[in-house]
């Protein structure tokens, strides 16, 4: 845990590192947590499983086989695209084609920097595919890791990093190696499988 | 006062009418409304995985499995005063949320979900009423065993009854 617990620290570090310079402006950011939960609980962290949510979604190949998410609430999704786009961003809370396209990117980037350091961190090459992106239930979206974690066992293991411009923004990044890519990363981080 | 009882994620409950029975945000998942029209005693399930004989370890949570879960809730059900041979069925659920989401194994596994329930469904001799699957949204869904009405609600859709 407290492996994972680092290298859910550095890559949420460097995801905001990148998106402060995609922003062109300063980004402040809690000490991730690292929270293995059950089904049921993750849902309720993220206020609750109707709570509609951008949920980005891209697969992982290299060294290493799984996939990623990056979770970020509506109204965050369209803070940050509003800023991205300088403030042209339409009214309300729905995504036209071009915010979905930019909020794509925010996904890419994001996700690309976390990656970016879980390779530098193990030596492991890891190569994402483009991301898919989708706006809906929180709950429906993490129906996809919860199945692939569901595999292993009855809890996934999630990190909430909270981050601030001028507004408090909520961000989840889950990593979902598959089954023998867990050792792969844990032995090259020197630890016993 | 009747009540609505909440399922969460591989979980499975009875609900006797007039209570309602729902479970929130099913995506690749499938809800699995059963009931017994006499008794009018009801249940839900919210399954995750299609083949508990798939994977090792299995016996932790019955109801994260279609095969297992459906066997738990009428289990349940009976020791309530249901009748195996008059429960029916609805199904919802069993999207697909990415279109990349296959890689090779885990290939549709919303599609995966809904097979295999329907398979068991017909294996218990459980006749399939209605049913609302794919596609590539979440559903939410509210069950009352009082009537057999099955409503579902999505994002950016009207409410819909099956």
């Amino acid at each position: 845990m407290d492996v994972l617990r680092e290298i859910g620290n550095i890559g949420a570090g460097n995801a905001m590192t990148a998106l402060s310079q995609m922003l062109n402006c300063k980004v402040d950011m809690r000490v991730p947590q690292v929270k293995l939960l059950g089904f049921s609980e993750v849902g309720a962290l993220m206020g609750g499983e109707e709570q509609i949510m951008v949920g980005v979604f891209l697969a992982v190949e290299g060294d290493i086989t799984g996939s990623m998410m990056f979770l970020v609430e509506q109204k965050s999704a369209k803070h940050l695209i509003n800023k991205i786009m300088m403030g042209m961003a339409s009214e309300g809370d729905e995504f036209n084609e071009m915010e979905l396209s930019a909020m794509k990117e925010v996904g890419n980037i994001i996700t690309g920097a976390y990656l970016n350091s879980l390779s530098m961190l193990t030596n492991l090459k890891i190569y994402p595919s483009p991301p898919e992106l989708t706006v809906d239930m929180a709950g429906a979206i993490l129906s996809v890791p919860a199945i692939e974690f569901g595999i292993l066992g009855d809890n996934i293991l999630l990190i909430q990093s909270q981050f601030f411009d001028e507004t408090q923004i909520d961000g989840y990044f889950i990593l979902i190696p598959d089954l023998d890519s867990y050792g792969k990363i844990l032995s090259s981080l020197g630890m016993a499988v | 006062m009747s009540e609505i009882i909440k399922v969460g994620m591989a979980d499975l409950k009875t609900c006797v009418s007039p209570d309602g029975i729902t479970t929130l945000g099913l995506g690749s998942c499938v809800g699995i409304a059963l009931r017994d029209p006499v008794t009018r005693v009801g249940g839900l399930a919210h399954i995750m995985l299609p083949d508990s004989t798939a994977i090792r370890n299995s016996q932790q949570n019955i109801a994260k499995f279609a095969d297992t879960g459906i066997e738990e809730l009428v289990r349940r059900m009976e020791s309530l005063g249901a009748r195996r041979s008059r429960i029916v069925a609805k199904i919802a659920g069993g999207a697909t949320m990415f279109s990349f989401q296959g890689r090779p194994n885990t290939m549709q596994v919303g599609d995966r979900n809904v097979e295999a329930t329907k398979q068991k469904l017909s294996q218990m001799g459980i006749p399939l009423l209605a049913e609302d699957t794919g596609a590539n949204y979440g559903r939410t869904v509210v069950f009352y065993p009082e009537n057999g009405d099955f409503y579902i609600k999505a994002v950016g859709k009207s409410e819909t009854v099956i």
